[in-house]
């Protein structure tokens, strides 16, 4: 399990025009690993509404990837202003998006429910006022 | 659908992979604004018609495997677009036209239907 490759990526949450960055690094990674398509695609769906979220609602953070044979695991950390309501966050349509955000094309409240459908295993740890730890495993 | 033909018939400008415009064939396509929902929603369609005009526009095409943007109502991508494009080999396109008169020739003309063009498909 552990005997994996690891990366970790820091995530700027001042650069809106360059978020995604991370998970363009990561998708073209998977492929020249040779992975299935339908595991690369899921991968990246996850990340990128992942690092969009850490830009626009937290400030930016750390991304973690861990490879292994078995699964990608990935985990988000920010220093964020936590989530009050973890259910509530969960629910499609649900967004405390600004305008500004929405009319970048985010904050339509689809992005933690799409991550969830496209992982195997979703964990969130939240603190108010001190951040987030997403935790999600993909299975190959 | 060849892309030359999507260029033909959407009367449009291309911004990046004009080499490929004359090679690639796309299928299906999608319309939308919001990039989550495109996220959310694509499966195989590989071009993304959109009235956003930013840099994620890109990055969600290239996360979704899309080859081709087109963006409607008149709106260009910028420098910076034109450069993520082009070293993914995706092809940017722009037309006068709204998204809705964009769809509609294009579905007229038997894109996403899979050849039934002209049926009643409801
Ligand atoms: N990293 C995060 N830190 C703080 N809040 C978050 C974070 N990620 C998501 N949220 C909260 O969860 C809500 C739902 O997230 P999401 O489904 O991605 O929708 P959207 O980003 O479009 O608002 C967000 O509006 C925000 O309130
Ligand atoms: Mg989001």
């Amino acid at each position: 399990m552990s005997n994996g490759m690891k990366f970790r990526y820091p995530v700027d949450g001042n650069d809106f025009t360059r978020a995604g960055e991370i998970s363009s690094k990561v998708k073209k990674q998977l492929k020249q690993l040779g992975l299935p398509p339908e595991v690369i695609r899921r991968v990246a769906i996850i990340m990128y509404e992942a690092e969009i979220n850490m830009v626009i609602h937290a400030n930016g953070g750390t991304i973690d990837v861990e490879i292994t044979p078995e699964q990608i695991r990935l985990v988000f950390s920010d220093t964020g202003p936590g989530i009050p309501d973890i259910e509530k966050a969960m629910q499609e349509g649900f967004s405390t998006a600004s305008h500004e955000v929405r009319e970048l094309g985010f904050g339509a409240g689809m992005g933690l429910p799409n991550m969830k459908k496209n992982s195997d295993e979703m964990k969130i740890d939240t603190r108010i006022g001190v951040g987030t730890i997403m935790d999600l495993i993909v299975k190959i | 659908m060849k892309l030359a033909k999507v260029q033909e018939l959407l009367d449009a400008k291309i911004h990046a992979g004009a080499e490929l415009v004359g090679q690639l064939e796309v299928k299906d396509a999608f319309g939308s604004d919001l990039m989550s929902d495109v996220l959310a929603f694509v499966q195989e369609q590989g071009m993304l018609l959109t009235g956003l005009r930013n840099s994620q526009v890109v990055r969600t095409a290239e996360m979704m495997d899309m080859q081709v943007v087109v963006f409607v109502r008149g709106k260009e991508p910028d420098e910076e677009m034109v450069s993520v494009a082009e070293e993914r080999n995706i092809v940017l396109m722009s037309t006068e036209m709204t998204m809705f008169t964009s769809c509609g020739i294009l579905y007229k003309n038997g894109l996403g239907t899979d050849g039934k063009a002209g049926e009643s498909l409801v």
